[in-house]
């Protein structure tokens, strides 16, 4: 057993996921794969939409995961960095907006 | 940036047996991955074997005018291996009889060998119908002397094919030197003013596109559109195709993967991207490459390598196409650059 909770080599075991449960497995990653398909989006456009989310969720296998796919993809470092501030603009924005909670709570029982 | 070669810089490094030694060593050795052999032996693809002749390489010299940090040939201006009128005779002789239909010349610059235009001249003469020369496009900028090259490549209908990373100055920059994007810009728009690169014009224009860092090239058509997008936009350039190629671990770039720590992760990645298809197609099944001394190899990167090829014939001056077809191509695990993903050669993806 590893003595961190998180070590860059597990990401490349990432598929063994389906040996404990195969038919779940295959179905992730089908779907997986398919949404990272070309489509009404490109490609790239969801590996950015990817990159800033693998942010907002703080997942460190996602990060080393989508910074490579967007520089293979030309991405350049000033798009990376936008992505994750729109990613950091909704994370801060979530939690301000519950400002107006605050403020109708206070308002009620001390307004 | 380093501004001069590993040769010049005495690194252990320049020694191609050094190179081959870490190639073959390591997470090769104790089994962690497999070896090249035993991958494509999985397929039943091994040994593999030259096919027809249909492209002679021909590397001129290593001489260049800049100092690329990922060259696989380690040319710089400190390079002073130049083929000598002798051996380019040796070449024409050749080319006159070859069955190739392709002359694809590389270097370093190969505008800066001093006999350049006179074997275009010569091997036009003998019949050779399509040129390529692999250009960094810096050079037509370079010196008054090189700012007729447009001019001279129109002429003889040369298909230029230019080395050009990024469609952004900083990422460009990065690999290639400070300036190198802005020169580039401007040879790219001489090269459209005489015709070069405009859609249904037949004088070919192809970008390469080589990753700036230790990860592998995205998909090619994606990439083409994409750095078609930006050059039209932005200066109003236009080309042919982009060529998508996979940073070989050799030479300056395998220098790079071990001083950051990238050697091991780049080497699981191109393992795993393996493709049994591409290596159906890999150039070295079609291409012979000769060096600048006239020796014979199977791909260019052999050639830095120093592994020459595995037939009695050696060097152009005993040349023999029915000698050489069918030889056992020499492999080790920088091949594994040429079957990753889409495959990777001098014309890009080939599966």
């Amino acid at each position: 057993m590893s003595k961190s909770y998180y070590d860059p080599v597990d990401l490349r075991k990432f598929g063994n996921i389906t040996e404990w449960s195969e038919e779940l497995g295959n179905k992730f990653f089908d779907y997986y794969g398919k949404v990272f398909e070309e489509g009404a989006l490109t490609a790239r456009e969801k590996a950015l939409i990817a990159l800033a989310v693998a942010h907002t969720e703080q997942c460190p296998y996602c990060i080393d995961a989508y910074t490579k796919d967007t520089l293979q993809r030309g991405v350049t470092k000033e798009e990376m960095m936008e992505a994750i501030h729109v990613g950091a603009a909704i994370k801060s924005g979530a939690t301000l907006v519950h400002g107006v909670q605050m403020m109708n709570k206070v308002n009620k029982l001390d307004g | 940036m380093a501004t001069k070669s590993l040769h010049k810089r005495k690194s252990d490094l320049a020694n191609s047996n050094r190179q081959l030694e870490i190639l073959s060593n390591g997470i090769f050795q104790d089994g962690e991955l497999p070896t090249f052999k035993a991958k494509i032996s999985e397929t039943d693809q091994f040994p593999l074997k030259a096919k027809k002749l249909e492209i002679l390489q021909i590397n001129v010299g290593y001489m260049c005018n800049q100092v690329c940090e990922h060259c696989h040939v380690d040319a710089g201006p400190d390079r002073k291996e130049i083929m000598t009128k002798e051996t380019m005779q040796q070449c024409l002789k050749v080319i006159k009889n070859t069955g190739a239909h392709t002359l694809d010349l590389t270097g370093g610059a190969p505008e800066m060998n001093p006999n350049f235009r006179w074997f275009i001249e010569e091997a036009a003469k003998a019949g050779i119908k399509d040129f390529i020369v692999r250009s960094n496009l810096t050079i037509i900028r370079a010196n008054k002397k090189y700012y007729d090259l447009p001019e001279f490549f129109k002429k003889h209908n040369v298909h230029v094919v230019s080395s050009m990373p990024h469609w952004t100055r900083g990422k460009t920059d990065k690999q290639r030197g400070d300036g190198v994007f802005d020169k580039s810009i401007k040879a790219l728009q001489e090269l459209n003013a005489v015709g070069y690169g405009i859609p249904d014009s037949n004088l070919r224009l192809d970008l390469v596109y080589n990753p700036s860092g230790a990860f592998l090239p995205g998909d090619q058509a994606s990439m083409e559109k994409d750095f078609k997008k930006a050059l039209i936009e932005d200066f109003g350039i236009q080309f042919h195709n982009l060529f998508a190629i996979t940073n070989l671990p050799i030479s300056r770039f395998l220098d790079y993967l071990i001083a950051s720590e990238n050697y091991e992760d780049y080497m699981y990645q191109l393992v795993e991207a393996y493709n049994p298809a591409a290596v159906a197609n890999v150039m070295c099944t079609n291409t012979l490459s000769i060096s600048w001394d006239g020796y014979l190899y199977d791909c260019d990167f052999n050639q830095m390598l120093e592994l020459p090829v595995n037939s009695k014939v050696k060097h152009i001056s005993e040349y023999n196409e029915d000698l050489l077809e069918g030889r056992n191509i020499v492999i080790s695990q920088h091949c594994y650059g040429c079957t990753a993903g889409a495959g990777s050669s001098c014309q890009g993806s080939v599966a």
